[in-house]
């Protein structure tokens, strides 16, 4: 299942004399299984682009295609689209409520109109998946949690909803370096497992460079580059006038390419940046 | 040395009301921080890192052990509005900070409660504003703002009360990184201006700005020096579940492979300045 | 939408009603809001109409800005219109059925639309022309001899500061709870009455801890820029009675005499 967005346009308050456009002509697809990432500075559209492609949003004009439905035209049921198309919100534990954790986990997969029996099933499996003990927590309030636990279920509450494609507006906002560490790590193991579509939104370029298969760049409501992770932090330049930075080690082989060394081009991880280092600090060796 | 703030064996406990277990978040903590200093105070949630920093301005009060500001206890029921004037405080979250509707009154508010003349409130509402470069958002509502315009207000609203020393708790966790260069750049500013900071964070790249970098795990301290020295203990930071600054990781990796990478070395700069010079 | 509410929003200025003391605003508007209710007939309503479009031209407020403000409660402003054209007796001038339209009916309907009109730009100009904080700060000191009483003026005006700083925020916390919500397929818009209402506790719990978390931080904001209630505080800009004042109360005096001869001798 594949998604097709075509000459997507979006206009805030249209009409009226503080009408603003969200988004231009925004064109993309994305492949079965792949895993995307949308980076771009606050204001650029990113959030109002994924909001589109669950259906929050209507679009003035262009065409959403999820797997071969088309989900801008009139006749397709909110329901139907949100059942396919998870989306998790920046700080998704400001939207906890239930009594224990086990309900609020619940909620989506009650409204999909589930048995009890497959409800129950799909929460211990999201509980588990996002990493947390469900004997241990199923049945406290989530109130009583830490902050990285209350994220982890939120985003459990989305995942049982079993989504074809999983989008993520960052996701590790807030959170401690070890908080930061374990969400990624549940994110890429959710991917692997159950190799679905996730579309990652974030600041944070080496969480990035790190996951994701494809980049999109966003800039005042258009999509300013593509390509692959290597690809698109390679133009260091480009990104920088647009106000965005590059992963760690990415910057660091551009300053030293700066300084006229003959740094490789795409270097994205901290390993890669080693070798790198090593490459050019003891040639005699790696010859 | 001449010490803002003294802290001497603080203990603070706490009871969650249901389980009735006595919490035990500041665990014997002595510390002085010099005036004038840039101090970091790094650790994972739940380090107690917060927690010590609220019994600095009397918004907690030791369960045993002593805290004094400027000379003054906290303990002190009357050195109160003192204290906390001497020692401002800028938090967390930019919006739940902000009490009036209008920039500049808002900025006004802790000038007002201490009962300051109303010229001078309007020249250090003023010099405030300018100071974090808002001075032209002043008449505008708070809400329409970014975060890290709304944090510099926050600032500039602690800025006004004149202190001799600013604690910033974890200011810029919810700022996108525009925001984050914003108020890193005000601090660094502040502190130029002779103003104390204590700054409260868990990223590494904002504490190697400090002079003096503590690291808290578990109520205690358990690092205590500069950044260089800090730092260059990466499997102890690593031990800690907190992130090791990657020139640092580069240095130790690159000393295991023969290259003599001098311990100071804590930036991407100074990465950059000494694969310069080795070639 | 939410934009288009002038009701509560400042627009900045410095024309001689921006500066007036807001004391002398609040009673003014009061006074206005009563002497509505004392015309009874056109010349009344010329007057009142007169009055309060000086007061606009003085605040140097567009106009347009504030007839915008009248978008949101237009629907209430028709719908008065029309119970009171079909619903009062008298002299029928056209009818079909039950559905009549009397003399005293248009009359009524006219007039009860304008009443409507101006008490709602009267209102949006003591907003637009008044600090928020100059706002509350009026009503703190007109509720002040009250204190002895046991009105607690300065927590009532600090209240109420609050509540329209965090307005908006957590209008914005409604639509972002509602969003993710309706992102795990809650529906706020289907079903009868009781459905609807069940449906939406995954709204307002989250937001009222929202509220009271906002709160928490906020009180500890508070108290470390030692705010410590009402006494001993000054303010930035004092309120003072100052020239202008004495000639705008005149003003508002003759404006509430013309009205009163007006009903009598027309």
């Amino acid at each position: 299942m594949s998604i097709q967005v075509r000459d997507l346009t979006h206009i805030y308050s249209e009409g009226l004399p503080y009408e603003s456009v969200a988004l231009k002509d925004v064109s993309f697809s994305i492949e079965d299984g792949e895993f995307v990432g949308v980076i771009g500075h606050t204001g650029s559209g990113k959030s109002t682009m994924i909001q589109h492609l669950n259906g929050l949003l209507k679009p003035r004009s262009g065409s959403i295609t999820i797997g071969d439905v088309d989900i801008t035209k009139g006749n397709v049921l909110m329901r139907d689209i949100r059942r396919r198309i998870g989306l998790v919100f920046q700080y998704p534990e400001y939207q906890l409520f239930e009594e224990t954790v086990h309900r609020d986990v619940a909620f989506g997969p009650t409204n999909l109109g589930l048995t009890k029996e497959e409800v129950d099933q799909r929460v211990i499996e999201a509980i588990n998946l996002v990493g947390l003990d469900y004997d241990e927590i199923g049945e406290r309030s989530p109130f009583e949690l830490s902050g990285g636990q209350k994220r982890r279920v939120a985003i459990a509450g989305v995942i049982a909803m079993k989504p074809e494609v999983l989008i993520l507006d960052e996701p590790t906002a807030g959170l401690d370096p070890k908080a930061h560490k374990d969400v990624l790590e549940m994110i890429k193991k959710i991917h692997e497992t159950q190799k679905n579509i996730t579309i990652l939104v974030s600041h944070n370029m080496n969480d990035i460079a790190k996951l994701v298969d494809k980049v999109l760049v966003m800039e005042k409501g258009r999509i300013a580059m593509e390509g692959t992770p290597r690809q698109v932090f390679s133009q260091a330049q480009k990104l920088k006038k647009m106000g965005l930075a590059l992963p760690q080690a990415s910057d660091m082989m551009n300053k030293l390419r700066n300084r006229g060394f003959d740094i490789k081009e795409g270097i994205l991880t901290n390993d890669e940046a080693f070798v790198e280092l090593v490459r050019i600090l003891k040639p005699d060796i790696k010859g | 040395m001449d010490n803002i703030i003294e802290i001497d064996n603080l203990i603070f406990e706490y009871k969650r009301d249901e389980d009735r277990e006595v919490i035990r978040a500041v665990d014997q903590v002595s510390l002085n921080i010099e005036r004038g200093s840039f101090v970091a105070i790094i650790g994972r949630n739940g380090s107690g890192k917060s927690t010590l920093a609220k019994n600095i301005n009397a918004l907690l009060l030791p369960t045993f052990g002593e805290v004094n500001v400027d000379g003054f206890n906290t303990r002190d029921e009357s050195a109160l509005w003192k204290i906390r004037q001497t020692a401002g405080m800028v938090f967390q979250n930019p919006d739940n900070q902000l009490v009036s509707s209008i920039v500049e009154d808002d900025v006004a508010f802790g000038p007002e409660n201490l009962g300051i003349e109303p010229k001078e409130i309007r020249k250090r509402v003023d010099e405030s504003l300018k100071a974090v470069g808002m001075y032209e958002e002043r008449m505008k509502a708070p809400h329409l703002l970014s975060g890290g315009q709304k944090q510099r207000i926050a600032i500039a609203g602690v800025v006004a009360m004149k202190p001799k020393c600013i604690i910033l708790d974890e200011p810029t966790a919810m700022l996108d990184p525009k925001g984050r260069d914003e108020v890193m750049a005000i601090i660094k500013k502040l502190h130029k201006e002779g103003i104390t900071i204590l700054l409260i964070t868990h990223f590494m790249d904002e504490a190697a700005r400090a002079d003096r970098v503590i690291i808290m795990d578990k109520g205690c301290i358990v690092m205590d020096g500069q950044p260089k020295q800090v730092f260059a203990r990466a499997d102890e930071i690593r031990k800690l579940s907190l992130d090791v600054p990657l020139p640092v990781e580069l240095a130790e990796r690159l000393r295991q492979e023969g290259i003599a990478v001098p311990p100071e070395i804590i930036t991407a700069e100074e990465m950059v300045e000494f694969i310069c010079q080795y070639k | 939408m939410i934009r288009d509410i002038t009701l509560g929003q400042y627009y900045p200025g410095d024309s001689w009603v921006h500066k007036l003391d807001p004391r002398t605003k609040i009673i003014g508007t009061f006074v206005y809001l009563i002497a509505l209710f004392l015309v009874k007939d056109f010349w009344g309503f010329l007057i009142a109409v007169t009055g309060i479009l000086m007061v606009v031209a003085i605040s140097r407020v567009p106009l347009s800005f504030i007839l915008k403000g009248l978008k949101p409660v237009f629907i209430i402003i028709l719908f008065t219109f029309f119970i009171n054209m079909f619903m009062t007796k008298g002299e029928v001038l056209i009818g079909w059925k039950f559905l009549v339209i009397t003399k005293e009916g248009l009359y009524n309907a006219f007039f009860m639309g304008i009443r409507l009109v101006l008490l709602i730009i009267g209102s949006s100009i003591l907003t637009l022309a008044t600090k928020p904080i100059k706002l509350t700060d009026g009503i703190e000191s007109l509720l002040g001899p009250l204190k002895k009483i046991g009105v607690p003026a300065h927590e009532l005006a600090m209240m109420m500061t609050i509540a329209l700083r965090f307005i908006p925020t957590l209008l914005e916390e409604t639509d972002k709870i509602m969003k993710a919500q309706m992102a795990r397929g809650a529906d706020f818009e289907s079903g009868n009455i009781f459905k609807r209402a069940k449906s939406l506790i995954p709204l307002l719990i989250p937001l009222f801890i929202s509220a009271f978390r906002i709160a928490q931080d906020l009180a500890m904001a508070m108290e470390a820029r030692c705010y410590s209630g009402g006494e001993n505080r000054t303010r930035m800009t004092a309120m003072t009675y100052e020239k202008r004042d004495i000639l705008a109360t005149l003003g508002l005096i003759a404006f509430v005499a013309t009205i009163l001869l007006e009903r009598i001798l027309i």
